[in-house]
């Protein structure tokens, strides 16, 4: 055990090296949350952690429309076809999400989720094209999630109020 | 004692003497004598900013720091960063995001202290819609103003200074208050524009503004960290433009519009640097430049990051 432990510590070592070496064209998908500085996921008030509730409750993985709870997304939901809870959120740990192939994913990590689909997307934003950053242009970015921007069950954006035109040459007195 | 008196009475006054004391009382007429303290002066003869050496910038912007205290009644900063090394700023604008909110209009008013009455926008977004003919300038609409956008059937493009590498506007200044910097951005210097307006005609993008009246601020609103070259109190009668937010770019923050942008259709980086946000735009995405046929050479990029 002890001697896997150093064993994977020099592995990290040794990637380090290399990275420092190659630059950070060569990192795969490990180095992202050291990479991408992003802020903590925008949970609804007092939802997380969803164990509060979830803890002992029995898990119902039928996929059915809820009608007791969490109706505000029921109701609206418009993100894949069919889509449902389960296929994002983790039956087992409702804490955090779950992959296509079973793997867990953190809240704060959710980018790697939806990036299952839109990998071209997840491609763009980390190379900065795609969503906003903020911060410094050469060098420390404040990243932010997808769900920052997207409310994951209805993704698309909604329309919003523009702020006044200019004023026109006419209506200066 | 005998030729004063003559001087006295007005007598014998030769043609020399003459002119020395019209000339003198000329001079004094034309003199603004209430505004005759150093400070004026020191104005009236101030350096152009690229021929000053650091103290003498030290010294103007002691002075323009101190007439901008006693006007907004608190502190105002008026940095005088260098442009760094190996540094062309660039700009990208995602026409297949944007949704013409404006809200990169009032951000950048906010930052860079325009005047609100009368009011000056340094963006300036203009709607189209979508067809054939789909950049249609003569076709679009600045004054759009929906319940809600984006409106179905049109889309928008904010248009602000495009900092050209060949700006036709510093061309035709005539006492070269305008240039283009290392980093390529194009500034004014409000001490030396003289109000002529030959940068806005010669533009072909709309993109300077004129102070008609003194500028018109809320001293609460007046952002209080400045740079000489940017967002630092103008003059009435003065040219003013965007400066890719110089007050932060050279300090390594995004402009302000950028971080403004709600869908994050606007992106900022430096063109020399491969690794920077703006390369991969130009590298990856359908890029085009405005009016690229007048051959001002911007470095303001439209792109399209999916079909439109």
């Amino acid at each position: 055990m002890k001697n896997t432990k150093r064993g994977s510590f020099f592995l990290i070592g040794l990637l380090f090296s290399f990275s420092l070496t190659f630059s950070a064209a060569e990192s795969a998908e490990p180095d992202i949350p050291k990479k991408f500085f992003v802020p903590p996921p925008p949970f609804s008030e007092g939802i997380f952690p969803c164990s509060q509730c979830h803890q002992g409750m029995p898990v119902n993985r039928k996929p059915r429309k809820l009608e007791q709870m969490h109706q505000d997304i029921s109701s609206s939901l418009n993100h894949m076809p069919d889509g449902w809870c389960f296929d994002c959120h983790n039956p087992d740990n409702r804490d955090t999400l779950r992959l296509a192939n079973g793997k867990i994913v953190k809240f704060e990590e959710s980018y790697i989720l939806c990036g299952q689909c839109h990998g071209v997307i997840l491609r763009e934003w980390k190379a900065g094209l795609h969503g906003k950053r903020t911060g410094m242009w050469n060098g420390e970015k404040q990243y932010r999630l997808c769900v920052h921007c997207h409310w994951p069950h209805a993704p698309r954006f909604k329309p919003i109020q523009p702020l006044p035109p200019p004023v026109r040459p006419d209506d200066i007195k | 004692m005998k030729k004063k008196e003559e001087l006295i009475r007005g007598k014998n006054l030769d043609r020399r003497t003459f002119l020395k004391g019209a000339a003198a009382g000329l001079a004094g007429t034309m003199l603004p004598l209430d505004k005759a303290d150093a400070s004026f002066w020191d104005a009236f003869f101030q350096k152009h900013f690229r021929e000053m050496n650091d103290a003498e910038i030290k010294k103007v912007i002691e002075r323009l720091e101190r007439e901008s205290e006693q006007k907004y009644k608190k502190a105002i900063t008026i940095g005088t960063e260098k442009a760094l090394p190996g540094v062309l700023f660039g700009y990208g604008l995602d026409l297949s995001r944007c949704i013409g909110c404006r809200r990169c209009v009032y951000a950048c008013v906010d930052e860079n202290n325009q005047s609100k009455d009368p009011q000056i926008h340094w963006i300036t977004v203009l709607r189209f819609k979508k067809g054939d003919k789909w950049v249609d300038l003569e076709e679009s609409e600045k004054y759009y103003h929906p319940p809600q956008v984006p409106e179905p059937g049109y889309f928008y493009m904010p248009v602000q200074c495009q900092q050209c590498e060949n700006p036709p506007c510093v061309k035709v200044c005539p006492t070269q208050a305008t240039w283009k910097e290392p980093d390529g951005i194009v500034v004014v210097d409000y001490n030396w524009c003289i109000g002529c307006r030959y940068c806005m005609a010669a533009c072909p993008y709309g993109a300077r503004h004129f102070n008609w009246a003194e500028p018109n601020r809320k001293p609460e609103e007046f952002n209080p960290k400045t740079h000489y070259l940017g967002n630092r109190p103008r003059y009435k009668g003065v040219v003013e433009k965007c400066t890719f937010c110089i007050q932060r770019s050279r300090n390594g923050r995004y402009p302000a519009c950028v971080e403004a942008c709600p869908v994050g259709a606007r992106k900022f980086g430096n063109l020399l640097d491969p690794k920077s946000e703006i390369r991969y735009a130009i590298e990856n995405k359908r890029v085009f430049r405005l009016k690229e046929d007048l051959n001002t050479n911007p470095k303001f990029y439209y792109f399209f990051a999916y079909g439109l």
